[in-house]
């Protein structure tokens, strides 16, 4: 702050509240209706207090699962998420650690094609090849597997990118020294590149389980068996029953539940 | 390309460890891609028995369609009204928790953590919010004599969405723009100062151009956004409706392909959103390699 106006201070911290509000109010009002019955909504306007249900609602949501909107219990989904993003997360770091360490410290034909290739899968996000994707997965028969959910999305050009660049800012001689006491190559990676890259695959372990867990048009297209289900999909099917109003209070709960392994 | 000084010899090694990484890559995105392009010149007759090649009529029909002329205007509002209102709602905060010295910590924390949320719970909270019957913005609009129903005004409908999708982005615009102000020097703003800048002088005239590099870097990024990682919100809240008022591209993709079983039609309609995408991502990288300054 360069000079002391006590008017714009009083401005900048209401210009802040305002935000924390608009930014926490939908999800206080998700926690607020996911704590009342389900006849507290037919008058027809939110309350805004917490209600008594709550524990009610959060258990039948945990263990039994609404049966008629084909909605399993929600510990199945919440379990499949977090395997499906911890399997998106380690495999992408896995792959590419091993292709960022192959394009650095290797010089071989088709090297710029190997790095052209991974890169270009930035430009090709699901969304934009629904249907052949859909089909190769079919063909392969990964439909209604773990496989099939986390497999095709495991490829990232971020992750590689990312391990390319600190790669390329470990020294030479960290290499060298390893090589004259008779390191191989994969010793190398195992013993000296690994440690050092720890603080980044944590940091990308973070953002990669996030990304795995919002996933939301993929599991769609490929399961449809309700064990496959995941907590983010499961969660559409029960506020888009048919004909009738969802059953908001149970609802709110899944999406409270939804919302706390990754924050 | 750039490499180490000292490489390792091997000759097939580097080829096993990039074996995973290019299988998954040519599997599941570079041959489906392939099988887009190839399909959207193709037609498939109704029973699936025969394709026929038929050149551009696929594309030709597209733009012919009065659905995906909308489709493509509706796609720009809404890409462009999410990237300016959350941008400049990030960047009103972002600037205010500058300001502020003590409880920035606290401030960042609260304003940051919608990004782990996902695009349709997002959605499902905002239908919740405007929904009709029981939601309560609306009871309040009501008061004020506006009859609120996203289910059949297709303008509503639209605000609803952009709303629901400007929110999800704040929180990622808002730590982008608090980095890039952390670098702009504090020397200048206290030369300014000293010359008599006012706080919104200095803004407009000092921070903002320095802040460029970062907000162009954003305004692509949110346009990418926008266009291709809202399907959850617009599936979550609208599908598309009422009357196509919020068909956005992808979510077009999606019914014409998947729940229309449209081959042809949603594989040049797939074609050309990866058009779009490489262009956005191609300006993206010319810009990062530039480092284009004020």
């Amino acid at each position: 702050m360069v000079e002391n106006r006590p008017w714009l201070t009083f401005f900048t911290h209401l210009v802040l509240i305002i935000g924390v509000v608009i930014v926490v109010f939908p999800v206080y009002l998700a926690f607020i209706a996911s704590t009342h019955s389900g006849g507290d909504f037919l008058r027809g306007l939110v309350p805004l207090l917490p209600g008594p249900n709550a524990v009610e609602n959060y258990s039948k949501m945990l263990f039994e699962g609404i049966s008629t909107a084909g909605a399993p219990p929600l510990w199945i989904m919440l379990a499949n998420s977090t395997l499906i993003a911890i399997i998106i997360a380690i495999g992408k770091i896995i792959i590419s650690l091993l292709s960022a360490y192959a394009i650095v410290f290797f010089k071989f034909p088709f090297r710029l094609l190997a790095f052209w290739i991974i890169f270009i899968t930035l430009m090709l996000p699901v969304e934009v090849r629904i249907i052949p994707t859909f089909a190769v997965v079919a063909n392969l028969g990964l439909l209604n597997s773990y496989l099939g959910l986390t497999l095709p999305l495991i490829a990232s050009a971020t992750a590689t990118f990312l391990f390319r660049q600190f790669f390329l800012t470990v020294p030479d001689e960290l290499m060298e020294a390893a090589r004259v006491d008779g390191a191989g190559p994969m010793k190398f990676f195992r013993d000296i590149l690994l440690p050092l890259s720890r603080t980044n695959i944590a940091a990308l372990f973070v953002i990669l389980f996030i990304y795995g867990w919002v996933q939301y048009l993929w599991p769609l297209l490929v399961t449809t068996d309700s064990r496959y289900y995941t907590v983010v999909m499961g969660i559409k099917r029960l506020a888009a029953t048919a004909d009738a109003e969802p059953q908001w209070h149970l609802v709110m709960a899944a999406v409270v539940l939804a919302m706390l392994p990754p924050s | 390309m750039q490499t180490k000084r000292t490489i390792f010899p091997n000759k097939l090694l580097p080829y096993v460890l990039l074996l995973p990484q290019l299988a998954v890559t040519l599997i599941f995105f570079i041959w489906p891609a392939l099988q887009a392009v190839k399909s959207s010149f193709e037609r498939e007759d109704p029973f699936g028995f025969r394709t026929t090649f038929i050149w551009f009529e696929n594309y030709t029909r597209l733009f012919a369609d009065p659905n995906y002329v909308n489709s493509l205007s509706r796609t720009a509002v809404f890409a462009v009204s999410v990237t300016i209102l959350s941008m400049c709602v990030s960047l009103l905060l972002a600037v205010a928790v500058n300001r502020v010295l003590r409880t920035n910590r606290i401030y960042t924390t609260l304003l940051v953590w919608p990004y782990a949320v996902a695009p349709v719970v997002v959605g499902i909270l905002w239908w919740f919010i405007f929904n009709p019957t029981i939601g309560i913005l609306p009871y309040m609009m009501r008061g004020l004599g506006v009859a609120w129903n996203p289910r059949v005004n297709g303008d509503q409908a639209m605000i609803l969405v952009i709303i629901a999708a400007s929110w999800k982005q704040i929180s990622y615009n808002f730590l982008f723009f608090v980095a890039g102000l952390q670098s702009v020097p504090q020397s200048l703003t206290e030369a300014a100062a000293i010359d008599g800048a006012g706080p919104f002088k200095r803004f407009f005239t000092i921070v903002l151009p320095l802040l460029s590099p970062t907000t162009f870097f954003l305004l692509i990024v949110n346009i990418n956004y926008a266009m291709f990682d809202t399907f959850g919100i617009i599936d979550a809240t609208t599908s598309g409706g009422p009357n196509q008022a919020t068909n956005t591209l992808v979510y077009k993709v999606y019914a014409d392909g998947f729940l229309g079983l449209n081959i042809g039609s949603s594989a040049a309609q797939s074609v050309i959103l990866m058009l779009i995408v490489i262009a956005l991502t191609a300006i993206q990288f010319r810009f990062i390699e530039r480092r284009v300054q004020y």
